[in-house]
């Protein structure tokens, strides 16, 4: 298991698909309707070395109630002028396509988070702020600190996708039936 | 009908979402070991112990699984001293207001065109209510999640295609790849109208997992050489169960509906006094 810190820095080039990683630092919450004011009003927090975490939590005062994975590859196509800004890591469920993949070589990297582990994920998180409020609980940009978030590399800096990977072999087994 | 009877309505339907949306069965959370128990694939290992720590914090800590908490799809049994009545639907929609205040649920019901939002997770036709009649009034809670009813298909085969059943689900599970958190539990229903082939399989999600026949065996083992594994990342577990459930139909019809559901497969049922 490797230890990773934000903010990111060439560290992740490292790191293969498939290694076991646990996050910790703060990462900002993100999902479509966040990205698409980001591309309009511009990015709200440092993007060198940052991690945005495609999630919708529940929020409750100033407590994380529950705080699971949203499916990334709805951004697969906004998450371009982040990579570009100096973003290194993308967290989310269920991975990304291949123009993404293409966007993180030579400069980041995908993290996996076990899609529906909101109280797992609840646990190792305490919230430190939010930019675009307006977009309401589960749009808005939450800055949140991590505690060893356990994740997995799923597409890395070399163009390997461990999804696409996966769902390849599953269609050679399933036109041998 | 009494009014104190319709509150208890309520209250078993509150009880019950508030259940199930903090606490998987036993037979899941048994079978999601096994799981982690055959896997040897460091990934998929990873993926399955942290979905267990999940499930354990959860039901510590009384807070949702997941925060999709689903729309509420509910099934009653009344016993003969019961009136089948309007207030029944009403009082399992006051129960699940409540449980969206008290648990907290994610407000999840809109409207399908305008996309407005309720806020209280009741709506034209939500809660479904399934009702049939039974011996004692029970009130079961299956919360649905979107990302994997939104991989659920159906398909009117040709009745000379009962050999390819079987192809229906992998080919289903296989389109879904990782998007609807597999392992998954796999509802399916075989026969009927087209309507009643989606509703079979959706109640098959409330049988016991822990045990199947060995068609459901086989369409299983199907399933699961496609090696998706875990959150699609590989692994030898793709489908923890399947379960079918059959009805007679037309001499020129085989319909076939697939009801995906991801890991956590919730439901729990209360039971209401009737009497007193």
């Amino acid at each position: 298991m490797i230890d990773l810190v934000t903010p990111l820095g060439i560290e992740v080039l490292d790191l293969a698909a498939g290694d076991r990683v646990t996050l910790s630092g703060v990462v900002y919450t993100a999902r479509d309707k966040a990205h698409l004011m980001m591309i309009r009003e511009g990015i709200p927090f440092d993007p060198i070395g940052a991690a945005v975490y495609h999630c919708g939590p529940v929020i409750a005062g100033d407590r994380v109630v529950a705080a699971g994975p949203t499916t990334s590859s709805r951004m697969n196509r906004l998450s371009g002028f982040l990579l570009d800004a100096g973003v290194r890591a993308l967290v989310g469920k269920g991975g990304m396509d291949a123009t993404v993949t293409e966007q993180l070589r030579g400069r980041g990297v995908y993290l996996a988070f076990t899609g529906g582990c909101a109280a797992l994920a609840a646990a190792r998180m305490r919230l430190e702020g939010v930019s675009f409020p307006e977009l309401g609980m589960a749009e808005a940009i939450w800055a949140i600190r991590l505690d060893h978030l356990p994740l997995v590399v799923g597409i890395d800096s070399h163009g390997s996708n461990l999804f696409t990977g996966v769902q390849a072999r599953a269609r050679q087994v399933a036109e041998l039936r | 009908m009494d009014p104190r009877l319709s509150s208890r309505i309520a209250d078993a339907t509150s009880r019950a979402y508030a259940r199930a949306v903090t606490t998987l069965p036993p037979d899941v959370e048994a079978a999601l070991n096994r799981a982690l128990a055959e896997e040897t694939d460091p990934v998929a290992r990873g993926e399955l112990e942290n979905i267990l720590e999940n499930i354990s914090l959860a039901r510590k800590g009384h807070i949702p699984l997941c925060q999709d908490t689903g729309v509420p799809v509910v099934y009653v049994t009344l016993p003969p001293t019961v009136p089948f009545e309007d207030e029944l639907f009403d009082a399992i929609a006051a129960g699940v207001r409540r449980a969206t205040i008290e648990v907290p649920l994610r407000p999840n019901v809109v409207d399908p065109v305008t996309r407005h939002n309720t806020g209280d997770n009741v709506g034209v036709g939500m809660p479904a209510v399934h009702v049939r009649p039974g011996a004692r009034l029970s009130v079961t809670v299956l919360p649905k999640g979107a990302g994997a009813e939104n991989m659920s298909r159906i398909e009117m085969l040709l009745p000379s295609e009962v050999e390819k059943i079987p192809d229906v689900v992998v080919r289903c599970v296989l389109e879904a790849g990782a998007r609807p958190c597999p392992p998954l539990v796999l509802g399916v229903g075989i026969g009927g109208t087209f309507d009643l082939a989606a509703a079979l399989a959706k109640e098959a999600l409330l049988e016991p997992i822990d045990t199947m026949d060995s068609y459901e065996n086989a369409i299983r083992d199907a399933v699961n050489r496609l090696g998706i594994g875990p959150m699609g990342l590989g692994g030898v577990t793709t489908a923890l169960a399947v379960k079918v459930r059959r009805a007679a139909c037309h001499t020129a019809s085989l319909p076939v509906a697939v009801n995906v559901q991801c890991w956590a497969n919730r439901h729990a049922t209360e039971f209401v006094e009737v009497d007193g």
